[in-house]
C-alpha cells in the first residue's frame, strides 16, 4: 500500500531552496558513504527477523528478552553478511535505533579492553572466545558508592603468592559493582576493576578478567552474587547489573597485564605512562558528542515535520489555522536546536578526525597532544550532552500533548540518551577537568610561554574595543571573535578568582572549590567558542556548492547569535559588545529564522533518518500522523481485550496486513530491478490517465480489487 | 524496626541554625494545619489496604488496575472517614497516590466542577447525586486529536434536531476524535463533551453536553461510540487517557448543560450574560499549578539534597576522606537555586490562591473588573513556574548522578508525571503571550495617561537609568526588587516598540504580533519573575516569623533574586541599569550565600515535611540509609525473580552453544 504524502509536507519539500541530498552527502562524507548507509539500513529495516511489537507496549522483561534476541541475531547476521567493520555501525543503528543494545558493553568496552590491556598471551587465550561470543563480557567499574572517582573504588584484588591467585572481594555494601550494562542477566564474564593489594600494600585500581557465571548452566559461580539493578528512567532493554564478590579466587594470569604487571613473587611492575588510557577516553567522549548530535537531529526532525503537519489557532480572523511552524515562537524553540544539531554533528566529526590523527602519534609514543585533547574532549562532551538534554525536551514540549505520548518517540529518545550527561564522566566534573587545563595554560602564558592548539588564543586577552564602533553581527569572523574574547575573559576572571581565594587564605583545594562555579563557566565558554569556530571553519570547505553553503551559513549564524543573546551578559559585562549590538543580534535572529523557515523540512530531511530509525509517528516522512496515531493506540495493550471481545484478532489483522505490504513491495522491487517503471496507486487514485499510462496493470488485493481494476481497462 | 539514622544526615540536622518545624508551620499556615496534615497522611500511609508492590515493577496494565483499585478504595474511605474539606482531601489523597494520579481523578477535578458550574438546577437534581456518589463516573472531553489549546478550532459537532428535540453528536473527521481526556479510555461511563453547537445550519460555538458513553449494565460502549485508551506515554501510566469517536449519537435536548447558554425546544438559542465567567476557575487551576510546581520542586530538592549529604565522592584534599557531595560548590550551585525557587513558588502559589479567594467573592457579586489582570498574571506565573519546575526536577535528577536515573530515586517518575503541567491547561508560550497581550494593553493605556493599578502599576513610568558610578548593595531586597521591576518595565517597553515598528514596516496587527512574539514572551517572563521576587520579599515581612526563620528565608530570597539576575545578566546590563561590577558583586554574594545556606540545607528541605511514603525515593529517605535499601529494592525487582533468567534458555544458550561448536 503506497501512501500519499501529507500535502503540507509535500509543499514544504517543493519550496526548499536546495536539494537535501547534497547536505546528506556533506554530513556523511560523500555519496558513496550515503549509499552504503542506506543499503545497510534498508537491509536491517526490511529484515522480518527484527520485527516486533512496539517496545513501549511491553513489560520491561519482555523488552529485555526481545532486544536480547535481536542483538544475538544481529551479531550472527553481521558475521554472515560479512559487513565491513567501518560500515557496521550503519547496520547496527538501523537494527537498534536510538536504543541501547544488550550486548553493547561486550562490543564497546569488553573487547576493546582486551585489545588494549591484555598481553599477547592473554589475547590468545580469550580474544577468540570473546570475538566469537563463546563468552559474553562486560566492564565492571562503577560501584554502588563510587562513580566518577576511580581511585575511590573499594573492590579489592589481593595477591596470594602461595597459590599465585588474586582473591577478589567487595568488602562493603558500597563496594558492590553497580550499573554495568549486561551484567545482571546476560554476561558470563567481566573485566573487573579492583584495587590491587600485594602484601598489604595498595597499588590502585587494575583490570582483572573474571568469570561470573557457569558456561554450562549460566548459574552464578560460587562466591558471586549477581543480578539486575531494577527498573530505570530508560534503558529498559538493558540488564544493568550488580555484583558482589566473596573470596573469589582467580589465577595471577587473569590480571590484564599489558601495562602494569604482578610477577609470580608479588613484585609489582609499573606501567611506562599513566596517560595511556586517555586515548580511549577521548574516543568515547567524541562518541558522546556524536550521540548528542544524533539525539538533537532526531528530535528536531520529529518536531519540525510535525510542526508543519499540525495546524493550530487562528492567526488572522477567518483565515485557516496556520501550520504551527509559522509561529515565530515555535521557530525560536526549534531552529536553535536544529542549528545545534548541525554544530555538534560537525564538532563530533572534527573530534573523531583529530583523534585518529593523534592516535597514530600516540601509538608511536608521542603523548604530547594528549593533555589538550583530553581537556577539549571533556568540555565538548559535557557541553553537547547538556544541550542535547535540554533540546530533546524542548522538542518534546514543542509537540504539545502528543509529544508526551510514546507514539512521538521523544520520551523514549530522551530517557535513553539523557545518561550522556552523567556517564563517562559527570558533566560538571568534565568541565572542571577542562578548566584545570585552561588554568594551567593561562598561567603558562602569563609566564611568557606561547600556547598552541585550541588554547592558543589565551596568550593575550584582547583589549575591549572602543565604544561607538559599528559591528556587523552577521559576520562569522566577528562572531567567532566575540566568542573568543568572551572565553579568554572568563578564563582570565576565573584565574583571578582562584588567586583571590588563595590570597584570602584558602589552600589550593578550597580555593579551587570556592572558584568552581566561575571555572565551569570558563570551561563552558571555551567549549562554545570551539564549536562556533569549528562550524564556521567547516563552511569554508570548497566542495560545498553555493545553495548548500548559503543555508548552512544561516544555521551557523543562528547558532552563534543564539548563543550570544542567551548569554548576552557575558559579552556586555566588560563592554565588548553594547546593548545596541545585542538588539541588532536579536533582529538578525528573527530575520534568519524567517529565511530558514522554508528550508526547515529540507534541513531535517538531510539528516536522512529512515522512519524505522526515527520510530516516531509524529515524525513520519509522509506526515500521515493522525491515522497512524489512532492505529497505534488501538493496538496498544489496554485496548487488546476490546478487540478480542468483538471477535477481532488485531495481531492477526496486522500480520496479514504486513504480509500484504511485503508482497506488494517484493513485486515492485522485482519489476524495478528489471528496469520496469512502476507506479503504485490506491483505489481512489485509479483514473483513466493512469490506466492509459500503463502497459500492464497488476491488482494487489482480493477478487473485488481485481474486478474493479479490470473493469477500467477498456482498450 | 527503628532504623538508625545515617550519621552524616544526623550531623546535618544537629548543626542547623533553626528548628525546621517553625518553617513547616509557616509553609502550611500554622501548627493546627500541620497537625491535621500529619494525621491524615499517617492515616493513609499506614493503611494496609493501600500497600502494593512498587508501581515501577509493574506493566502498565497492572499499574492501571492497581491505581484504579486504590482510587475506588480512597473515594470510599474518604466518605467513611468524613474527610470532606478540600484541604483535608488534598492531604489525604496525596499520601495515597504519591506522585501519581488515579483513573477517576478527572471525575473529581473536572467532571463534578463542570456540573456544579454549568448545569441548571434541574440538571443538578438529575445528575449530581449520581455523580457525587459514583453511580456514574465521568470525565471531561475537550481536547481532540487535531486540536488542543485553540478551543474554537474543535471539530466535534452537536447538531440540534427540533423534530425529536435531540442533539446529534458526531466527530466528523479523524482529527475530531476526542483524545487525551483522563479516565476516558476504560474507566468512565459518562463524559462532559465539548462540541460545536449547530442549529438550523448555523454554528454557535463550543458548548458542554452530558453524554453517556458506556452501558451501566455491562460497561460496553454504547451504539455509535468508539472509545479506547490512547496508548502508553512518558508518564501517567496509571491513567487511561482515552480517545472517543461518535457516529450519530443522539442525546435529549436536556443534556446540554444550560446554566449559561440555552437552546429552546424550538431551536432558539439564548446567549449567556457574560463570556468571562469561566475565567475564574481557570485562575484557580493555574494557581494550583503554581503551588504544584513549588511542591514538585520541593520534593526533587529534598531527595537531591539529602542524598548529596549521604553520598561521598572524590578527594578534595590528598589523604582526606571523600567529602559529602554537597560540599562541592558546584553541587550547591545546582541545587540551592531550585531550593530557593521551590520556596518562591510555594509562597507565590499561596498568594495567588488567596488573591483568587478574595476576588472570587467580588466576581460572584458580578464585579468582574479584576478578572483580566488576574487572568494575565496567573497565565504567566503558571508558565514560569511549570517550566522552572521541569528544568529543576531534571537538574536534581542529574545532580544525583547515576542513581538519579534509577526508578529507586523516585525522580524519573516524579518528572514524567509532573512535566505535562507545562503543556496541559494552556501551553507555555501561548500563556506567556496571553500575559503579554495584557501587558501591551496596559502599557498603551499608560502612554495615554491612564493610571495603572495592581500588578502592572509599575508600567506607568519606566524609570530612568541611574547614573553610572553609584554603588548599589546587591544584597538589599529592595534594590533587587527595583532591578527586576526596571528590567520588566524596560522589556515591556521594548516589546511594545518592536510591535510598533513591525506595524510601521507594513505588517498587519496579526503578523506584527507574530514577528514580535519572541520579545513579547521575554517581556511576559520578566513581568512574572518580578512578581515572584516581589511576592517572596513581601512574605518575609510577616511579623509572625521569628528571627532565626526570617534570617534563613531572607538568604533564600536573596539567592533566588541574585540567581535570576546573574543568569539573565544581559537584561540588566543592556541599558546600563546595572554595571559589570554589579554583576560580579552579585556572583560573589551568591557564593557567600550558598556557604551560609550549606549547613541549613537539610533542615530547609526537612521543613517541607514530606514523609518517606510520599517522597517515595530511596535516595531521599529521611534516615539516609540509601545503599542497603537500594540493594533490597533491586533484589525484589522482576528480572531477579530467578538467578538465571528464562531468556537464557530461550536465546542465550543456543547462541553460546552454536558459537562454541564453531570453534
Amino acid at each position: 500500500m503506497a501512501t500519499t504524502v501529507n500535502p503540507d509536507l509535500r509543499k514544504e519539500r517543493e519550496n526548499a531552496s536546495f536539494v537535501p541530498e547534497k547536505i546528506t552527502n556533506f554530513l556523511y562524507g560523500g555519496p558513496e558513504r550515503v549509499q552504503k548507509k542506506r543499503e545497510l539500513a534498508s537491509l536491517a529495516l526490511n529484515d522480518p527477523d527484527y520485527h516486533h511489537e512496539d517496545l513501549n507496549f511491553m513489560s520491561r522483561e519482555q523488552q529485555y528478552e526481545t532486544c536480547l534476541k535481536k542483538s544475538l541475531l544481529m551479531t550472527t547476521k553481521i558475521k554472515q553478511l560479512k559487513i565491513d567493520a567501518v560500515d557496521e555501525h550503519f547496520y547496527r543503528s538501523a537494527v537498534t535505533g536510538p536504543s541501547p543494545d544488550p550486548l553493547g558493553l561486550h562490543v564497546g568496552m569488553f573487547l576493546p579492553t582486551l585489545y588494549g590491556q591484555a598481553t599477547q598471551e592473554q589475547k590468545e587465550k580469550w580474544l577468540n572466545l570473546a570475538e566469537n561470543y563463546v563468552i559474553i563480557g562486560t566492564y565492571a567499574q562503577t560501584e554502588m558508592g563510587h562513580g566518577t572517582f576511580l581511585r575511590g573504588l573499594e573492590t579489592t584484588a589481593t595477591f596470594d603468592p602461595k597459590t599465585q591467585e588474586f582473591i577478589l572481594n567487595t568488602p562493603t555494601l558500597t563496594a558492590s559493582k553497580w550499573w554495568p550494562g549486561g551484567l545482571g542477566k546476560t554476561s558470563n564474564y567481566c573485566v573487573l576493576m579492583a584495587q590491587l593489594y600485594i602484601q598489604g600494600k595498595s597499588y590502585g585500581p587494575h583490570p582483572f578478567m573474571v568469570q561470573i557465571r557457569s558456561l554450562q548452566d549460566h548459574k552464578p559461580l560460587p562466591g558471586v552474587t549477581v543480578g539486575d539493578i531494577g527498573p530505570k528512567f530508560g534503558y529498559d532493554v538493558i540488564d544493568n547489573g550488580f555484583l558482589a564478590l566473596r573470596n573469589v579466587r582467580i589465577p595471577r594470569e587473569n590480571m590484564l597485564m599489558k601495562h602494569s604487571k604482578v610477577a609470580p613473587d608479588g613484585t609489582y611492575v609499573k606501567p611506562p605512562s599513566s596517560k595511556l588510557a586517555y586515548g580511549t577516553m577521548v574516543f568515547v567522549r567524541a562518541t558522546i558528542v556524536n550521540d548528542s548530535a544524533m539525539a538533537l537531529s532526531i528530535a528536531t526532525t520529529i518536531a519540525i515535520r510535525y510542526s508543519c503537519v499540525r495546524r493550530q489557532s487562528e492567526m488572522k480572523p477567518g483565515h485557516p489555522e496556520p501550520q504551527v511552524l509559522d509561529y515565530v515562537t515555535q521557530q525560536y524553540k526549534l531552529f536553535p536546536y536544529l542549528a545545534a544539531a548541525y554544530a555538534f554533528w560537525l564538532t563530533g566529526q572534527t573530534m573523531m578526525s583529530v583523534y585518529m590523527t593523534s592516535s597514530s602519534r600516540i601509538s608511536k609514543g608521542d603523548i604530547s597532544v594528549l593533555p589538550e585533547l583530553h581537556a577539549l574532549s571533556a568540555g565538548l562532551k559535557a557541553l553537547s550532552s547538556w544541550v542535547a538534554n535540554v533540546g530533546m525536551e524542548e522538542c518534546r514540549l514543542a509537540c504539545g500533548g502528543h509529544g508526551y505520548s510514546h507514539a512521538s518517540g521523544l520520551p523514549r529518545l530522551y530517557a535513553n540518551l539523557t545518561p550522556g550527561a552523567t556517564y563517562e564522566g559527570e558533566n560538571t566534573v568534565m568541565m572542571l577537568q577542562t578548566a584545570r587545563y585552561l588554568m594551567k595554560s593561562y598561567n603558562q602564558s602569563l609566564q611568557g610561554e606561547k600556547l598552541a592548539g585550541s588554547v592558543a588564543y589565551l596568550s593575550g586577552v584582547q583589549p575591549v574595543p572602543a565604544a561607538g564602533r559599528t559591528r556587523n553581527m552577521l559576520d562569522l569572523g566577528a562572531l567567532c571573535d566575540a566568542f573568543r574574547h568572551r572565553a579568554a575573559r572568563l578564563v582570565h576572571e576565573a584565574a583571578m578568582q582562584l588567586r583571590n581565594e588563595r590570597q584570602a587564605g584558602k589552600d589550593q583545594p578550597d580555593a579551587w572549590n570556592a572558584a568552581s562555579v566561575d571555572l565551569v563557566k570558563a570551561a563552558m565558554a571555551h567549549s562554545q567558542y570551539f564549536v562556533v569556530k569549528n562550524f564556521a571553519e567547516r563552511l569554508t570547505d570548497s566542495r560545498l556548492d553555493s545553495s548548500i553553503s548559503a543555508v548552512l551559513t544561516r544555521l551557523c549564524q543562528l547558532h552563534a547569535l543564539h548563543g550570544l543573546v542567551t548569554n548576552s551578559g557575558d559579552f556586555l559585562e566588560d563592554g565588548y559588545l553594547t546593548g545596541s549590538d545585542i538588539r541588532q543580534a536579536r533582529r538578525h535572529i528573527n530575520a534568519l529564522m524567517a529565511k530558514l523557515r522554508p528550508d526547515a523540512v529540507a534541513l531535517v530531511d538531510a539528516f536522512d533518518f529512515p522512519d524505522g530509525i526515527l520510530n516516531s509517528i509524529l515524525g513520519r516522512y509522509d506526515g500521515n500522523v493522525y491515522q497512524h496515531l489512532l492505529e497505534w493506540a488501538k493496538a496498544s495493550p489496554l485496548n487488546k481485550n476490546d478487540l478480542a471481545a468483538r471477535g477481532s484478532n488485531y495481531e492477526g489483522l496486522m500480520k496479514r496486513h504486513k504480509i500484504h505490504t511485503k508482497n506488494l513491495e517484493s513485486v515492485t522491487e522485482a519489476l524495478r530491478s528489471h528496469g520496469v517503471e512502476v507506479k503504485v496507486i490506491q483505489k481512489h487514485e485509479y483514473t483513466p490517465e493512469k490506466v492509459n499510462w500503463a502497459d500492464v496493470i497488476m491488482s494487489a488485493g482480493g477478487d473485488g480489487t481485481f474486478l474493479m481494476a479490470a473493469s477500467h481497462i477498456l482498450t
